[in-house]
């Protein structure tokens, strides 16, 4: 499992690691009944105070997504996936609502700002298609 | 591992209206703090600001010329044996005998302390790729670090006191001083108190923070506590203010023009409404840095 911390960024570190670990599990990179890595590994990986690293996982057992289980560890919970749906989407609409916030501060109109995100998408999603057909090309 | 909380208001070490001076030089003015146990407590203050001084009266080393200290609650001077031996130290400029050897170093270290852990200092000895036969003072600045903090830890000590582990030294080498003192706080009760001047350090491990400028504690709180208090918020005016505004409750504001920072204390409602008695517009609201924080309070950078 590899999180990345920024103390700079001005967002709390346990909040940082409850948002990394919630995107691993929604983008699936951590599955139901994957085991998380004990608070103090965690802790001693992340150079950070393992009460922080306790903290994030308290959010997490709480939030669902996480269980302990007594004595054997803490593992990613078997009710991930209905939960990943709406952690997706929440994630998202953390980023339109900066982008939208942006795109008024400098006057640019919706329409504007819809066209660029589906120009975007589909650029994306054309360029990936061609990646995986093969890099014989090259 | 269970939670590592603080044993409900368990102090391991206070210092209790401590002054020192030095000749006409104040090092130490007034000084009160409590270091919890089972924490680990960051003492951060630019250089000179009086943080070797607080360690070094906890040491004993150090008499206090007005003021208590006690630590484990025993005066320091009075029973240095019952404290000094449950404390590990790690001095500035990690000072060893400089013509011993490891092996040397081990076995003089071992007979101070009845409590040492062959084992445990062979495992740091090897993690520190730290060779038996190898001099003092053929070791390098970091080795010397990673030999004093093992000889420091290798009696797991109550207390672990590291007085700028960090300073002048690569990033391997503050990796292994970092990953000491969350090993440390780690293994239940125990307690870290350490002194920087690398802040992104003290907020990444730091669960308390005692903030020293100019011999005085100008902020002692939970980690948890001071972000929640300070915030930096970015004020735009419409018309820009002939000299920099006053904004209540700001520990410092920089900017030019019509837009101006401030680093500030308190709630975040009343910061908002003091802006808005100021016919400014907030555009901006951040959790400031540890760094920020106490340059908005000393004044200036902690170097």
């Amino acid at each position: 499992m590899q999180l990345h911390l920024s103390p700079k960024n001005g967002v709390p570190l346990y909040l940082q690691i409850v948002s990394q670990i919630k995107y691993l599990v929604a983008s699936g990179r951590l599955a139901a009944g994957d085991e998380v890595p004990p608070i103090r590994v965690l802790a001693e990986q992340l150079l950070i105070n393992p009460n922080t690293v306790a903290r994030a996982y308290r959010e997490l057992e709480i939030a669902g997504l996480l269980t302990k289980r007594q004595g054997a560890g803490t593992y990613v919970s078997d009710t991930g996936s209905p939960l990943a749906w709406t952690e997706r989407k929440r994630i998202i609409e953390e980023r339109t609502t900066g982008l939208v916030t942006e795109a008024r501060q400098l006057d640019i109109p919706v329409e504007v700002v819809v066209e660029m995100v589906h120009e975007k998408f589909w650029a994306l999603s054309a360029s990936q298609g061609a990646d995986k057909e093969g890099s014989s090309n090259e | 591992m269970s939670d590592m909380k603080q044993a409900a208001g368990e102090t391991i070490a206070e210092v209790t209206r401590l002054s020192k001076r030095f000749g006409k030089v104040i090092a130490l003015d007034d000084v009160s703090l409590q270091v919890p146990r089972g924490g680990v407590f960051g003492l951060v203050g630019e250089n000179g600001a009086g943080k070797t001084t607080l360690i070094k009266h906890f040491l004993g080393l150090l008499k206090p010329q007005t003021g208590v200290v006690s630590v484990f609650g025993m005066d320091p001077i009075r029973y240095p044996e019952e404290v000094l031996g449950q404390i590990g130290y790690l001095s500035e400029d990690h000072d060893l005998p400089h013509w011993m050897r490891i092996h040397e170093l081990l076995r003089y270290t071992k007979s101070f302390y009845p409590k040492w852990d062959d084992a445990y200092a062979e495992e740091l000895r090897q993690t520190f790729g730290l060779e038996l036969d190898a001099k003092v003072k053929n070791l390098s600045r970091g080795q010397r670090a990673q030999a004093g903090l093992l000889t420091a830890l290798a009696h797991r000590p109550a207390l672990l006191l590291l007085d700028e582990p960090s300073s002048g030294l690569d990033a391997v080498v503050r990796r292994d001083i970092l990953g000491a003192i969350i090993r440390t706080v780690a293994e239940e009760g125990r307690t870290v108190l350490f002194s920087s001047h690398l802040l992104d350090e003290v907020e990444r491990v730091a669960d308390r923070v005692a903030m020293i400028s100019r011999s005085r504690v100008v902020l002692c709180d939970s980690m948890e506590n001071i972000k929640a208090t300070h915030h930096s918020i970015t004020l735009h005016f419409d018309e820009p203010p002939a000299q920099a505004p006053i904004l209540e409750g700001a520990l410092a504001i920089e900017g030019r023009g019509k837009e101006w920072t401030a680093v500030c204390n308190g709630q975040l409602d009343d910061l908002k409404a003091s802006a808005a008695r100021l016919n400014a517009s907030v555009v901006a609201q951040s959790t400031p840095s540890l760094e920020d924080i106490f340059v908005a309070r000393a004044g200036r950078r902690a170097v």
